[in-house]
C-alpha cells in the first residue's frame, strides 16, 4: 500500500466521520422532535402531566437541543451516565453493564431491555441472511448478466431479460407466498417459519431456505437486468469494435475487454443490495417470524420505542456509508481514470 | 502495378430500416494495388465509413451485404467465418479509426493493448511483443516509450492516442492500413504529424493504404488517387492530379470550391455554398442523386438511370455523370461587392486577464495558493474588441482560447485582470450574477448543435424561450411571430416549430441554434468552432448565414477557431494565442503574410502544406517563464527566450507581435519552400 493509497483512506474515513455526525446529528433532531415529548413516549399515552414533568427534568430534556445532542453523543461513548438507568425515576429499566459503558444506546421501551442486548441478538441472524443471499445473488446475477448482455437480442438474451423483469416486478410477499406454497404445502420439504430456533422439527439450514430464496429472487433479478445492460451498453463500445477489428477471440474480448469495463457501473447496484439486506429486510422477516434487523426496526418505530430506533438507524447509517466507502475502493481498483488526490 | 491486393466489386451494403432495408453502399467497387495509397472522400452519410468497415467483414447492427464481392489477397471475405475474419482482421487489414481516444480500452495500460494486437496474429512470448510494441511506438515518433507502454488512454493527448491506435494497428504488419476519418478531431499542427506519419510509414513498410476523410485537400496529400463519394455511389475517380485539376464531377468541382484557401485572400467573405443537403438514406433517386443541387443538371437528362453509368476519360480517370463529355464551367462565385460596417466604440476591453484553475482539497474548497505558481489557462491576455468587428481566435487545443470564450459568457470567473463587457466589469462575475441586460447582450453559438439544444423540446420552444427570456417579448402571438421572423433569417422553413432537434440535420441544428443566440438581438456574439462539426458543404452555407446576420444587425463577433482558412477569410482582427498566452494581433493580411510570428508561422504552415517542420510533435507543457512558446520555437534565442518575458512589439496600425526578434527578423527564416 503506497502513501497516496493511505492517504486516501484516511481521508476517507475523515469523511466518513463527518457523514456519521452530521447525519446523527439529523436523526437526534428528528427523532427527538417527532410529535409528543420524549418524556411522554418515554412514559406512554396514559402519563399525567406531572410524571411528565417530572421526567422532562430529571432527563434535562429542557435543554437545547444541540446541548441534549452532546450528552446524547457523550452517553453511547460512555464518558456519560444514562439518567434512565437511575432507579429514582421509577421505570423499572436497569443495565447490568451500569450506566456508563461505550455503546450505551439507552433502553429500548418496547422490551424494557438495554437497547444493546436487543440487537445484539437480532444483527447475527441479519448478518448470515445477507451473507447466505449475497453469495448467491452476485455469482448468479453476474453470470446470467454478462451472458445475457453479450448475446443482445438472441434466444438467451431474450429468456434471462424476460424472467427478470418478471421477477423483479413480482411483489416479495407474492414470491413468499409462491415459495410457500411449492416447499411448504406441496412438497412439504421445508418449514414454513424460520423464527431460528434450535432443537425443533426443522433443522437451521432448512429454516433459511425460503427467506434467502425470497431475497435472492427479489435482488437478482434485479442486478441482472442492470449488469445486462451495462454489458451490452460496453459490447457496442468503440474500443471492443477495436479489439474485435484487431483480431482478438471473441473469449478474449469478452473476458479483457468488455467485462472490466461493464462492471463499473453496476457496482453501486450491488453495493445498494448489501446496504438493503442489513437495514432494510422488512417484508421477509416479517412473513417467516424470522429474528432480524428489518422488522425489528418496523416494530420499534411503530411502537415510537425512540432509543431502539435511534441505534438501528445509525446502525442503518454506519452501514450505507460503509458501503459506499467500499464502492469508492471498487471504483479505484477497476477505473483507472479515478486518481487518488 | 503489382496484382491487386484488393478487389471490390459492385459492393451493395443495406441496413435494416424501419420502412425496410436502406441501400446505403450501392455499385461500389474498386482495385487497389499493394502499396497503392487511395483516398475515399465524402460526407457523413455518403457511405464511405459502412464501406470501409465492410472491406474487415464488419458491419454495424442490422447491416449486410446485399451483393457484390470483395477479395482480399485474391480470397473472398464475403463468406469468411468467424475464425476466418478473426484472422483477417488485424492481420491482412488493420484499421485506424476516427475518435483515437475512445478506440482505446479505458481500462487497459497502452502496453496491454499493443502486445494484444502483436500476439493475436504473430505467435511470440509476451516479452517479445512488449519488445515489438516499445519499437513500434519509437516508429510513430513517440518519445518516452517505456512511460507510455505503461500509461492509460486517458493520460494521453489526442495525437498520441491515434498514433497508439496506428501502432497498434502496424504491430500485426498487415498489408492494408484502412484509415477512418484519423484526423477529426484533431489540431491543425497534429493533424499534418499523423497525416505525414502515415504516408511515411506505408511508403517505408509498402504497404496499402485506404485513407477515408470527409476533407478532400487533406487526402489530396497522401494519396495517388481519390474516390469522391455521394449518397452511396463513387461519383468520380482518377489520379490526385486528376481529380483536383480536371474535376469532371460537379459535386468534386463544388467541394473543391466551397473550402476558402489558406494561401490567398479573396475580396467578398461569402463562401461559395452548394444549394441542398445531400439526399436522406432510403430516399430512391432516379439517375443521378446529386441533380437537385447540381448547378448543370439537365431534366431528361441527368434524371435517368443511365445517367450513373461509368464514364472513362483519359486514364484511370472515371466520372459518373451524364454531362462528363460537355465543358461544364466551374459555378462562379455568387460575390456580390458588400458593404461591411464601420467598427464602432469598444464593446470588449480586457485587461490583464489570467485564469489559473486552483487547486481544491478534500472539501472542494480552493485552496490559497500564489498564483504565480500556477499553470494558467489564460495568462497576462490584454484585448480589446470593437462594435461589429469580427475577431477571430485562433489557436492550437489549450492555447486557451475556449477558456477565454468561457470568461467572456459566464461560464468562468477570471482568476485575475478586468473584463469590460459594455462598460461593465464582469472578470468575476459569472452568467448568473450578471443582469440581465448584459445576458442579452452577450450570446454564444456553440461548436456541437447536437447536445446544446434541448433534445425533449421542439425548435419553437427552444427559440421561444430565447424570444420570451431575453428578447423582452410577451404575449404568444408576438413571441410566435418574432421566431416565424428568426427561422426566415436563418433560412429555415416555418414548419420546423413543430420539430425535435433528432429530426433535424447537423446543419440545420446549427441554424436553431444561431436563431436562438439571435433572438434577444445581441450585441456581441461569441461563436466556438460554429462549423467545425458540420460537413464542408454545409459550413460554408452557415458561415454565409452568420456573415449576413451580423452584418445586419452590426453585432459584434468573437470568432474561436482551428480552421485558419476561415479565419482569414471573415475576419477583421486575428489573435494567436499559444499556452494562455497572446502571440500575434493583427489584420489578416498582417497575420497571414510575414512578417509574422514565429508560432503563426509554424500554424500557416501546418494548414499550407501538411509538412511537419514544428518541431515538438508531441508538446510538453510550455514553461512558466520566459516565452511559452520557446520549447517548440524554431527560432529559439537560447538563454533568452525561455527566460524573459518577450517584449510587446507593435506597428502603428495595431499590428502586434509578443517574441524576442526583432521585426526585421519575422518571417525571413523561410524554413519551408511554397511549392514543397
Amino acid at each position: 500500500m503506497d502513501a497516496g493509497m493511505i492517504r486516501f483512506l484516511l481521508r476517507r474515513i475523515g469523511q466518513f466521520i463527518i457523514t456519521f455526525l452530521a447525519a446523527s446529528f439529523l436523526l437526534f433532531a428528528v427523532t427527538e422532535f417527532s410529535p409528543g415529548t420524549v418524556a411522554s413516549k418515554i412514559l406512554g399515552p396514559y402519563a399525567v402531566s406531572s410524571q411528565v414533568d417530572l421526567l422532562t427534568e430529571k432527563l434535562h430534556l429542557g435543554d437545547p437541543l444541540l446541548v441534549r445532542y452532546l450528552r446524547w453523543l457523550g452517553i453511547v461513548a460512555g464518558v456519560v451516565e444514562n439518567p434512565l438507568g437511575d432507579p429514582t425515576i421509577g421505570l423499572g429499566l436497569s443495565d447490568p453493564r451500569g450506566n456508563r459503558y461505550v455503546g450505551n444506546f439507552g433502553y429500548s421501551l418496547m422490551l424494557k431491555e438495554p437497547v444493546v442486548d436487543v440487537v445484539g441478538e437480532r444483527i447475527g441472524y441479519t448478518v448470515l441472511l445477507t451473507l447466505l443471499a449475497i453469495l448467491v445473488i452476485i455469482p448468479v446475477s453476474l453470470a446470467a448478466g454478462v451472458a445475457a448482455g453479450v448475446n443482445p437480442g438472441r434466444p438467451v438474451d431474450r429468456i434471462l431479460s424476460m424472467g427478470a423483469v418478471i421477477l423483479t416486478s413480482l411483489p416479495e410477499f407474492v414470491v413468499a407466498v409462491a415459495l410457500l406454497l411449492v416447499g411448504v404445502v406441496w412438497l412439504g420439504i421445508l418449514p414454513g417459519t424460520s423464527p431460528m430456533t434450535q432443537g425443533g422439527r426443522w433443522p437451521l439450514s432448512l429454516q433459511l431456505v425460503l427467506p434467502v430464496g425470497v431475497l435472492v429472487i427479489a435482488s437478482a433479478s434485479y442486478v441482472l437486468r442492470i449488469v445486462r445492460a451495462s454489458v451490452a451498453d460496453t459490447m457496442r463500445k468503440p474500443y471492443v469494435r477495436t479489439a474485435l477489428l484487431k483480431g482478438l477471440k471473441r473469449r478474449d474480448i469478452i473476458l479483457h475487454h468488455v467485462l472490466r469495463n461493464a462492471m463499473i457501473p453496476p457496482i453501486t447496484v450491488i453495493l445498494l443490495q448489501i446496504n438493503w439486506l442489513l437495514t432494510g429486510v422488512v417484508v421477509v422477516e416479517s412473513i417467516f417470524a424470522y429474528p432480524g434487523v428489518g422488522s425489528l426496526l418496523l416494530q420499534a418505530a411503530l411502537f415510537g420505542d425512540i432509543y431502539l430506533v435511534q441505534a438501528l438507524t445509525l446502525l442503518a447509517l454506519i452501514v450505507a456509508v460503509g458501503t459506499q466507502l467500499i464502492g469508492d475502493l471498487c471504483y479505484l481498483a477497476l477505473d483507472p481514470k479515478i486518481k487518488l488526490g | 502495378m503489382s496484382a491487386p491486393l484488393l478487389v471490390v466489386d459492385n459492393l451493395h451494403i443495406a441496413y435494416r430500416g424501419d420502412k425496410g432495408d436502406v441501400t446505403v453502399v450501392k455499385d461500389f467497387s474498386l482495385t487497389l494495388g499493394s502499396a497503392e495509397t487511395y483516398g475515399l472522400v465524402g460526407e457523413s452519410g455518403s457511405g464511405k465509413s459502412t464501406a470501409a468497415f465492410a472491406l474487415l467483414g464488419y458491419l454495424a447492427e442490422g447491416g449486410r451485404i446485399v451483393s457484390g464481392s470483395i477479395k482480399v489477397n485474391g480470397a473472398e471475405i464475403t463468406t469468411l467465418d468467424e475464425e476466418g475474419l478473426r484472422r483477417l482482421r488485424g492481420g491482412d487489414i488493420a484499421m485506424v479509426y476516427q475518435e483515437p481516444a475512445s478506440a482505446l480500452n479505458p481500462v487497459l495500460t497502452i502496453g496491454r493493448q499493443l502486445v494484444e494486437a502483436r500476439l493475436a496474429h504473430r505467435p511470440g512470448s509476451k516479452a517479445q511483443a512488449l519488445a515489438d510494441a516499445a519499437d513500434m511506438l519509437t516508429k510513430v515518433s513517440i518519445g518516452d516509450v517505456q512511460a507510455m507502454l505503461r500509461r492509460y488512454p486517458h493520460q494521453l493527448s489526442g495525437g498520441q492516442a491515434q498514433r497508439v491506435v496506428i501502432a497498434m494497428a502496424l504491430l500485426a504488419e498487415p498489408k492494408l492500413l484502412v484509415l477512418d476519418e484519423p484526423t477529426t478531431g484533431l489540431d491543425a499542427t497534429v493533424e499534418a504529424g499523423v497525416v505525414d506519419l502515415i504516408g511515411e510509414l506505408a511508403r517505408k513498410i509498402g504497404m496499402g493504404l485506404l485513407y477515408i476523410s470527409h476533407n478532400l485537400a487533406l487526402v489530396g496529400r497522401i494519396c495517388e488517387r481519390v474516390g469522391v463519394m455521394y449518397a452511396g455511389r463513387v461519383v468520380e475517380e482518377g489520379s490526385t492530379r486528376d481529380i483536383f485539376g480536371r474535376p469532371r464531377h460537379p459535386y468534386t468541382q463544388a467541394l473543391i470550391a466551397c473550402r476558402p484557401a489558406v494561401t490567398e485572400g479573396t475580396a467578398s467573405r461569402r463562401l461559395t455554398v452548394i444549394p441542398g443537403q445531400p439526399p436522406a438514406p432510403g430516399i430512391h433517386i432516379e439517375g443521378c442523386a446529386f441533380v437537385p443541387r447540381c448547378p448543370h443538371a439537365v431534366p431528361g437528362r441527368c434524371d435517368q438511370a443511365a445517367a450513373i453509368a461509368v464514364k472513362t476519360l483519359a486514364g484511370n480517370h472515371f466520372v459518373r455523370c451524364a454531362r462528363a463529355d460537355d465543358d461544364l464551367a466551374i459555378a462562379a462565385v455568387a460575390s456580390e461587392a458588400e458593404t461591411r460596417p464601420l467598427p464602432g466604440p469598444e464593446v470588449i476591453r480586457i485587461e490583464h486577464l489570467s485564469k489559473a484553475y486552483l487547486p481544491r482539497n478534500a472539501f472542494g474548497l480552493a485552496r490559497r495558493v500564489d498564483l504565480a505558481q500556477l499553470p494558467k489557462a489564460n495568462d497576462d491576455i490584454s484585448l480589446s474588441v470593437r462594435q461589429s468587428e469580427i475577431l477571430s481566435v485562433v489557436g492550437e487545443s489549450g492555447s486557451g482560447k475556449s477558456t477565454l470564450a468561457r470568461i467572456l459568457i459566464g461560464l468562468e470567473e477570471a482568476s485575475e485582470g478586468r473584463v469590460l463587457l459594455l462598460d461593465q466589469d464582469v472578470a468575476r462575475r459569472r452568467a448568473w450574477r450578471r443582469p440581465r441586460s448584459l445576458l442579452r447582450a452577450l450570446q454564444m453559438v456553440f461548436q456541437n448543435p447536437d447536445s446544446t439544444l434541448n433534445p425533449s423540446h421542439k425548435v419553437g420552444a427552444i427559440i421561444g424561450r430565447a424570444v420570451k427570456r431575453l428578447g423582452q417579448i410577451q404575449g404568444r402571438q408576438a413571441i410566435t411571430a418574432r421566431v416565424d421572423e428568426l427561422l426566415a433569417q436563418v433560412q429555415l422553413p416555418q414548419s420546423f416549430v413543430g420539430k425535435y432537434p433528432h429530426e433535424l440535420s447537423g446543419g440545420q441544428r446549427q441554424r436553431v441554434g444561431i436563431a436562438r443566440a439571435f433572438a434577444g438581438e445581441p450585441d456581441i456574439i461569441i461563436a466556438d468552432e460554429p462549423v467545425s462539426a458540420l460537413d464542408v458543404s454545409v459550413q460554408a452555407a452557415i458561415v454565409n448565414l452568420l456573415l449576413d446576420m451580423q452584418r445586419e444587425a452590426g453585432t459584434t463577433f468573437v470568432f474561436i477557431s482551428h480552421d485558419l482558412a476561415l479565419v482569414r477569410h471573415i475576419s477583421d482582427r486575428v489573435v494567436v494565442m499559444f499556452g494562455g498566452r497572446i502571440m500575434e494581433i493583427g489584420r489578416p493580411a498582417e497575420i497571414f503574410a510575414p512578417p509574422y510570428h514565429p508560432y503563426t508561422e509554424a500554424l500557416l504552415q501546418a494548414a499550407r502544406e501538411g509538412r511537419r517542420k514544428v518541431p515538438a510533435f508531441d508538446p510538453a507543457p510550455p514553461p512558466r517563464t520566459g516565452c511559452r512558446y520557446a520549447g517548440r520555437c524554431p527560432r529559439r534565442i537560447d538563454g533568452l527566450c525561455e527566460i524573459k518575458e518577450p517584449p510587446r512589439q507593435a506597428t502603428p496600425d495595431g499590428h502586434v507581435i509578443f517574441c524576442h526578434l526583432s521585426w526585421e527578423q519575422f518571417g525571413a527564416a523561410q524554413t519551408f519552400s511554397e511549392g514543397d
